[in-house]
């Protein structure tokens, strides 16, 4: 065997009752790469990487790992991190009122004579890891005074705490803004170069072929092809007809844009933190039109679903002022009730937390906001309830065997059609996006888009928020830069390109004067 | 209604039928799929035979149904509110002082100040109420944990029931007012030595429940869902009616219809049907399986967490005259750990510690399992200190196998 290989999986299936997730897959990770895997929902990443850390324990798959030359069978993630294989995944997995220092230390703690915590120590050798990810904090400030970029960087540094050889990551940039996703993908860099090998699960495929020194595609549960990108000439159109088997024709599906009258118009819009006595928005205005895509492009604390929600009912935020014209005319939309009446509907971009109810199923998911016109004196018509849910499962391609499946089993694009499902059936004349491909595969944004362009074609007002610039680029007619609460610029796409709108949504400090 | 395109019409039909029928046509598959559900049913059954094997029968005789339906009616009408309360992610610690107070309220003035007995029931049922209005101000309103508030109301309301009585036991009620909970049904339409009324009440609930079945299964087929085979459906109808019958019969057959069951019959059809086919009840459900979600739905999550209270309320003065009426008097310490055993029938009853999971007729037969355990361990003249042990062994292992179960579902994906 190649002493070059750090890692080799071979022939590796993983069966669950009734379903073969992996199927006779292998990797083959070098010493000091970076190793990118990636493959749409459901493709077989993430239980590929269980097997690997031991969550899933051997005996339980076929197949044989070999670690360092020798071949392993973990009993469970005790054992794989033992050799040095840690995890980080997506959800992250701190204790929010412990401090930095005891979370890096949690289940490793530095002890002391008589078995005491040795909290000098503690600190000290959490100041010397959160050094070397480069992360300037106090090692005994709680970890909920942190933003989501910097307790990724407290993951890894707990990770390098247990003296990791493969540093696993599922998704890490997914909740990052680009300035964060930078400054990790960075400190990977760095990391490589200190002889750390890593193996980074990514939807984002400019930050795999931006760091990548190989891929390995999976499509429905097979290997499909490992590709060397240290060449340097391997494209994102190159991995995604990997990751499809087919190519796609572009990431955005054409539409012939041809807006109308305006129907929401946001005047002065003000908003204050529930909390702290600061403006998250400052007299922002915009509007929409019929049958037209406004984008909002910001950095993630610009206030951008701040607004959103607040508009959206005020579920958002207090002390807001400000006016809302629907069609030309004043409307009130102090509830979310109301805001509904008015034909608003906004989708959350943290669809687990607020935009679903995991445990019920996909029907009382997709009525949850229409109950209203499912029912009549009160009683709701089950029976039409199904139907319009078996509709939405159709129209939007929702992939579960029946709409009486609970929601938390889906995959997250799936899980994203149900959201707009509910507001689809709320009929409503505006609807705010908020991250809708947030988290999911290409094929499912691809499906997302299309039915954007679906609901605009039939006159619909569509408000896109969204951390991904080519993604406002290719969807939207007019885009808004919002900064520190400000709305900061106006452009129409064709005037509009990713550095403009950069420098646009960093243009705080003039403003705020 | 929807904005969105029909569907295309080649798979109309198809394609959903065959996702909806896929599998659950067959009786075995269809129970082990819903091993979740019939499991606590079985159980039922299962404990029921034990303990009729065990006193020779007695169990089911009909002097002996009539006494657990008495006995327990009180403990089942809580178990609905809180059924709905725990769905709804709440909880309530205060039922067993609320059945106190209300029972004391409604002794005071029917006992002490000799108003007819139908004042007394109204005054215990508004006292009832208010006192769900203030945990429902203090929880819906303020924010605060149910936990926390109905703690307090446990220890209020038991004070206040003290200060009420003057912490001296009341009684008699008139005859009229322990009828509730002591009289019934009978003799309206004569029989030979069996109440032939109660088998009349039984025979017409039983094709209610028929064509009730019968009317959803044909709106079913015309919306193109699946059901059950024919055969087993009559099989399903013929078991209900069956068992309904022989209750009834053994009921006829000792002092004929008890008030008790009727009102406690009415208040679960109500509440079931509540539940599961209002917006109001499934608003319930979506707060308890995830409250942000269902505020950016649309639902008004106070007035529903008020409501509910205000409910629980209500049932607990229900309770209150049931038990007041059947103790034949209000005491200071009435009530006591009631809570506890309406929140245990609530959850043997599938319903799920962090909400969004539970269903009135499960609690009911959470309850009865429960009830047959109390009576028969008692039958048995098993001590009081088994019987504790019993009961809450019995409390760990069903919630432990509804752990287990979901475990066991969530794995197959």
């Amino acid at each position: 065997m190649d002493a070059d290989v750090l890692l080799q999986m071979r022939g590796i299936t993983k069966r669950f009752p009734g379903v073969t997730a992996i199927e006779d897959v292998s990797l083959a990770v070098r010493r000091g790469e970076i190793h990118a895997i990636c493959g749409e929902n459901g493709a077989g990443k993430s239980t590929l990487m269980k097997v690997l850390s031991g969550v899933y324990p051997a005996g339980s798959y076929d197949g044989e790992i070999v670690f360092d030359g020798r071949a392993v069978h973990f009993g469970g993630i005790r054992d794989s991190e033992a050799v040095g294989i840690v995890i980080i995944h997506q959800e992250l997995a701190l204790v929010p009122y412990l401090s930095i220092a005891e979370n890096i230390f949690l289940g490793n703690e530095r002890r002391g004579r008589a078995g005491f915590i040795d909290w000098n120590r503690t600190n000290a050798d959490a100041a010397g890891l959160l050094a070397s990810v480069g992360l300037d904090e106090n090692p005994v400030s709680p970890v909920i005074q942190l933003g989501v970029g910097k307790q990724q960087l407290v993951e890894i540094a707990k990770a390098l705490s247990k003296e990791v050889r493969l540093l696993i990551l599922d998704e890490p940039t997914a909740a990052l803004n680009d300035i964060d996703s930078a400054h990790l993908l960075d400190l990977l860099r760095r990391l490589r170069d200190q002889g750390i090998t890593c193996i980074m699960i990514s939807h984002k495929l400019n930050e795999i072929t931006a760091i990548a020194d190989s891929t390995t595609v999976l499509r429905d549960g097979r290997t499909v092809e490992t590709i060397d990108m240290r060449s340097g000439d391997v494209t994102q159109e190159r991995i995604i007809r990997g990751m499809v088997g087919r190519d796609l024709d572009s990431f955005y599906p054409s539409r012939e844009s041809a807006p109308g009258e305006e129907v929401l118009r946001i005047e002065d819009w003000t908003v204050w933190h529930p909390v702290q006595p600061r403006k998250v928005v400052d007299g922002a205005s915009l509007n929409v039109r019929a049958g037209e895509v406004v984008g909002i492009a910001g950095l993630m604390g610009a206030g951008r679903t701040e607004l959103a929600m607040s508009v959206f009912g005020r579920a958002y935020g207090r002390d807001i002022s400000g006016r809302l014209y629907k069609h030309g005319k004043p409307i009130k939309a102090r509830t979310v009730a109301e805001a509904i009446d008015n034909g608003i509907a906004y989708a959350t971009e943290d669809r687990k937390r607020y935009g679903l109810n995991l445990i019920a199923d996909v029907r009382a998911n997709v009525s949850a906001a229409a109950l209203d016109k499912l029912s009549r004196a009160g009683w709701v018509n089950g029976n039409e309830e199904i139907k319009v849910a078996e509709q939405s499962r159709q129209d939007l391609n929702i992939k579960t065997q029946s709409v009486m499946d609970p929601v938390g089993t889906l995959s997250g694009g799936n899980q994203q059609k149900v959201v707009l499902s509910k507001w689809l059936l709320t009929d409503p004349d505006v609807l705010i996006l908020d991250e809708p491909t947030r988290g999911i595969d290409v094929g499912a944004k691809y499906e997302i888009y299309t039915i954007i362009n679906r609901l605009v074609a039939e006159g619909k007002a569509v408000i896109v928020i969204s951390s991904e610039l080519p993604e406002l680029l290719g969807m939207c007619d007019r885009i808004y830069t919002l900064s520190a609460g400000r709305i900061t610029g106006e452009l129409p796409v064709e005037l509009a390109t990713q550095e403009n709108l950069m420098a646009l949504m960093t243009k705080e400090k003039e403003l705020a004067g | 209604m929807t904005s969105l395109k029909p569907p295309p019409t080649a798979s109309e039909g198809s394609a959903p039928a065959a996702a909806l029928h896929g599998g659950i046509r067959d009786p075995r598959t269809l129970i082990l799929r819903n091993l979740r559900q019939s499991g606590i049913y079985i159980a039922f059954v299962v404990i029921v035979a034990l303990f009729a094997f065990l006193t020779d029968g007695v169990l089911l005789s009909p002097g002996n149904i009539t006494n657990i339906v008495l006995q327990y009616s009180y403990i089942l009408v809580l178990a609905i509110g809180m059924v709905i309360l725990i769905i709804a992610g709440h909880i309530d610690l205060s039922v067993g002082s609320v059945v106190a107070l209300t029972g004391a309220v409604s002794a005071v003035l029917v006992i002490q100040q000799g108003y007819p007995w139908w004042i007394g029931v109204a005054a215990a049922l508004a006292v009832g109420v208010a006192v769900g209005a203030w945990h429902g101000f203090w929880v819906a309103y303020v924010g605060m944990p149910a936990f926390i508030v109905t703690l307090a109301g446990m220890l209020l309301f038991r004070g206040l029931t003290l200060r009420v009585l003057d912490n001296v036991s009341l009684s008699p009620f008139p005859a009229e007012y322990q009828k509730v909970a002591t009289g019934f049904l009978n003799g309206l339409l004569g029989g030979h030595g069996y109440d032939a009324f109660t088998l009349f009440i039984a025979a017409f609930a039983i094709i209610g429940y028929a064509v009730s079945v019968f009317r959803t299964r044909l709106a079913r087929i015309r919306y193109q869902q699946s059901v059950e085979s024919f055969p087993l459906f009559v099989a399903r109808v013929l078991l209900v009616a069956a068992v309904v019958m022989y209750f009834a019969w053994q009921l006829a057959h000792a002092r004929g219809l008890p008030i008790v069951l009727i009102i406690l019959a009415a208040l679960v059809i109500v509440y079931g049907l509540m539940t599961q086919n209002t917006v109001f009840g499934r608003q319930i459900y979506a707060i308890g399986g995830n409250l942000s979600a269902a505020t950016l739905s649309g639902v008004k999550v106070r007035k529903v967490n008020f409501w509910i209270f205000v409910n629980m309320g209500l049932l607990a003065g229900i309770a209150g005259v049931i038990y007041s009426s059947r103790s034949n008097g209000a005491q200071p310490a009435a009530g006591n750990m009631f809570e506890l055993d309406a929140i245990a029938a609530a959850f043997i009853g599938g319903a799920a510690v962090a909400g969004g999971v539970g269903t009135v007729v499960g609690a009911m037969v959470g309850g009865l399992i429960m009830a047959v355990m109390s009576n028969g361990m008692q039958l048995e003249g098993v001590d009081q200190s088994t019987q504790y042990v019993v009961k809450g062994l019995v409390l760990l292992l069903a919630v432990a196998f509804d752990i287990y179960n979901k475990r066991r579902a969530g794995a197959t994906r």
